[in-house]
């Protein structure tokens, strides 16, 4: 009898992660942002579930900074699935004064901490299944699959359960929740290879388009409505893709003439920066900016 | 080594845990592994490149790049595990880093709780230390049976072939008598790089493998894919399709120990029925058969009453049903055992109430000795009786990791507060 192949061995971990939140938690939710880590949760969730439902809805935190094919392909995915999927906008949080922004063009990344939260609380979600990965960043390698939030939404790095063999503690009190993380063993290029594997369809700007970009630092900056060119700075047309897709004031596109999922393989293999080195301002502020974040209730 | 593309459908994953303390060296062979592997980026050595520069340092300091958290950079420490991940074209491999203090004896149990293989790192000027014993002790309580035992800073010895047989020969005396598979000694610099990915020029007398090639050898453990079969099960959906008067009953879960094929007997419990699988399904469609590690849908020829919690089990190899069973108990929380609090253990998918009915001693790592107790304080490894409300179906830990395993949950605050391992009555 052969052993699992790797791709099968992360698979089989990640259904079973998401069937433990169905047994043990009574109100979870999962965080769909039409991106490719929570593209693949979709598909996990049809191998744990089908013939059957999802037992949760689907949940999308809106920073209204968003790449039109994305929201386009979101609601796609979620009509051919037949799932509900619930969407709270950031700029209702700012509209209630709960959150504030300087300029219309900040970043909101951060401030969808404010409306998870709030969404959370709205729908009394004790579990919420995110497509985070423990190769993203130096925090996350730190969290639990099972990552417990108090009832501020807070993650307590120093404060975390035990997590021992596959034996997973979903149990909170009242008004506080888990954040878990099926894919948190995968990195990357196994993202990418489970994509092509499973033939899964993903936002076109993942793959190798024309695009006008400024570049700066080691980043090509999008030029988009929201993110202009500074007076300085020259506009060239570029063959770019995205490898993350999230706030479009701070997600940046990488060089790139892979225009299917093997030549996204083939670069993703051999790339000498890491996913959000190359694609995220707002994790290029300290050591510690995504740390910072998750304590405060950041997913 | 040269950059490649994995060839996805064919890779095994490795998961390995690295035991000892940054003075051993150990923060610096992972980045050195994870370096030379070129699983390091660019950004990640400009950003621990300036670290070390600010802090003065005249080469780039690869130990920063194992630093998680803030406070852990703040106080130059460990805290808590963390996962990391790099391939070589023949595996991919996941690191499970834990903090060698001796507070941090819940950490290396998580650690090496999912591991295959476990790294066991020596400083070669310092020989067999109490936490050599520690760690080593560990891991082979957790279940693992391959050591690599990295003897570190050869670099400070001469690379002396002599010094480092001595060492490699103290160890063995102490760690035959634990029963392990296999031991395995590379002696290395990881400051320099010498037998850790690259061979290097220094020591020339060592015909034996770099750690990498002993990384890619080294056999997954498969002893779990011949132990009898075990299927806890997560979830029950019950469908009728349109046409069909009855509707079935599908039991969701992951095979963890064993295979089971269509047509096996089995033996769901703890109800004590027997009965065959009518069928194994997966959303890619029907199997034939399933093996350890596999989560499919399993359906049963007859209607049983069957919940989460209960199992289909092999049914010449029915596990052990007990109400009162020996464990040893690594207890994982700030706050010591207290009696009187209400307990609940977690085996598989069956929670049920727990009591801790008695002490029979602790486990003195340090010491390979037992001594007599009446607490039990974070980090205490005890052997006790458990007496559970409800019977569960365990194996012995030492012959089915997955189904001699358990955690206790306090149910007052909800912590998991001890780790438990199914010993012998």
């Amino acid at each position: 009898m052969s052993a699992l192949n790797h791709l099968d061995r992360l698979e089989s971990e990640a259904i079973h992660i998401m069937r433990e939140v169905a047994a043990q938690s009574k109100n979870p939710a999962l965080l769909f942002s039409g991106g490719k880590d929570s593209i693949v949760l979709l598909r996990l969730a049809e191998k744990a579930f089908r013939p059957l439902a999802f037992p949760f809805p689907l949940v999308h935190i809106d920073t209204g900074h968003n790449f039109a094919e994305v929201i386009a392909f979101r609601d796609r995915r979620v009509s051919e699935l037949k799932e509900k999927l619930i969407v709270r906008r950031v700029e209702d949080t700012i509209k209630q004064g709960r959150a504030r922004v300087k300029s219309e063009n900040d970043s909101r990344n951060a401030l969808q901490a404010i409306t998870l939260v709030d969404t959370i609380n709205e729908f009394q979600f004790d579990a919420c299944i995110g497509g985070a990965r423990r190769d993203e960043e130096k925090a996350r390698a730190k969290e639990r699959i099972f990552s417990f939030r108090d009832e501020f939404g807070a993650w307590d790095p120093k404060n975390q359960r035990p997590e021992i063999w596959s034996l997973y503690n979903a149990r909170v009190h009242p008004g506080e929740n888990m954040r878990v993380f099926p894919i948190s063993n995968w990195t990357e290029l196994d993202v990418w290879s489970y994509i092509a594997r499973e033939r899964l369809a993903v936002p076109e700007i993942y793959y190798a388009h024309k695009r006008p970009v400024v570049r700066r630092g080691i980043q090509l900056v999008p030029v988009t409505e929201l993110t202009p060119p500074r007076p300085e700075e020259v506009v060239e047309e570029l063959w770019v893709r995205f490898r993350t897709v999230g706030d479009i004031t701070c997600t940046c596109p990488v060089a790139s003439e892979a225009k299917d999922v093997e030549a996204i393989i083939a670069e993703t293999a051999v790339t000498s920066v890491t996913e959000r080195g190359a694609t995220r301002m707002d994790d290029q502020t300290s050591e510690a900016s995504m740390e910072l974040r998750k304590k405060q209730g950041y997913f | 080594m040269d950059q490649h593309l994995p060839t996805q459908q064919h890779t095994e994953l490795l998961r390995f845990i690295t035991c000892g303390s940054v003075d051993d060296g150990k923060s610096t062979l992972i980045g050195r592994l994870l370096f030379d592997s070129k699983a390091i980026f660019e950004d990640q050595l400009a950003a621990i490149s300036a670290t070390s520069q600010r802090r003065g340092m005249s080469e780039t300091d690869l130990a920063l790049l194992t630093d998680g958290l803030q406070a852990e950079r703040e106080q130059g420490i460990t805290i808590d595990v963390a996962y990391r991940y790099f391939s070589t074209p023949k595996r991919r491999f996941i690191i499970a880093d834990t903090p060698g203090h001796e507070q941090y004896t819940r950490n290396m149990v998580t650690g090496a709780s999912t591991a295959d293989v476990a790294i066991i790192l020596m400083d070669v000027r310092k020989g067999v230390l109490t936490q050599t014993r520690r760690h080593t002790h560990i891991v082979r309580l957790l279940g693992i049976r391959q050591i690599i035992l990295a003897i570190n800073k050869m670099d400070l010895v001469d690379f002396d072939e002599q010094t480092f047989n001595q060492v490699h020969q103290e160890f063995l005396t102490f760690a035959n008598a634990l029963g392990f598979d296999d031991i395995i000694a590379v002696p290395m610099s990881a400051l320099q790089g010498d037998m850790v990915v690259d061979r290097g020029t220094s020591m020339p007398w060592y015909q034996g493998h770099t750690l990498i090639d002993v990384l890619e050898s080294v056999k997954v453990d498969e002893n779990i894919q011949h132990a009898p079969f075990r299927f806890p099960v997560q979830l029950v959906h019950r469908v009728r399709n349109s046409g069909e008067l009855n509707e079935r009953r599908l039991y969701l879960g992951r095979v963890e120990s064993g295979h089971v094929s269509v047509g096996d007997e089995v033996v769901v419990l703890p109800a004590g029925v027997n009965t065959t699988v009518a069928s194994i399904d997966t959303y890619d469609g029907a199997l034939k058969s399933a093996t350890a590690g596999q989560s499919v849908t399993i359906t049963l020829s007859e209607q049983v009453d069957i919940s989460r919690g209960d199992m289909i089990a092999q049914k010449s190899h029915p596990p052990r049903t007990e109400k009162s069973f020996s464990a040893l108990i690594c207890w994982l929380s700030n706050a010591e055992l207290d009696v009187s609090k209400r307990l609940l253990l977690r085996h598989g998918t069956q929670t049920v109430a727990a009591k801790i009915a008695a002490l029979e001693y602790k486990l003195d790592i340090n010491h390979s000795i037992h001594v007599p107790t009446e607490k039990m304080a974070m980090n205490d490894i005890v052997k006790v009786l458990v007496r559970v409300q409800q019977p569960i179906n365990i194996d012995n830990y030492e012959s089915n990791r997955p189904n001699g395993s358990f955690i206790i949950i306090d149910e007052l605050t909800n912590d998991t507060v001890a780790a438990g391992m199914v010993v012998e009555n």
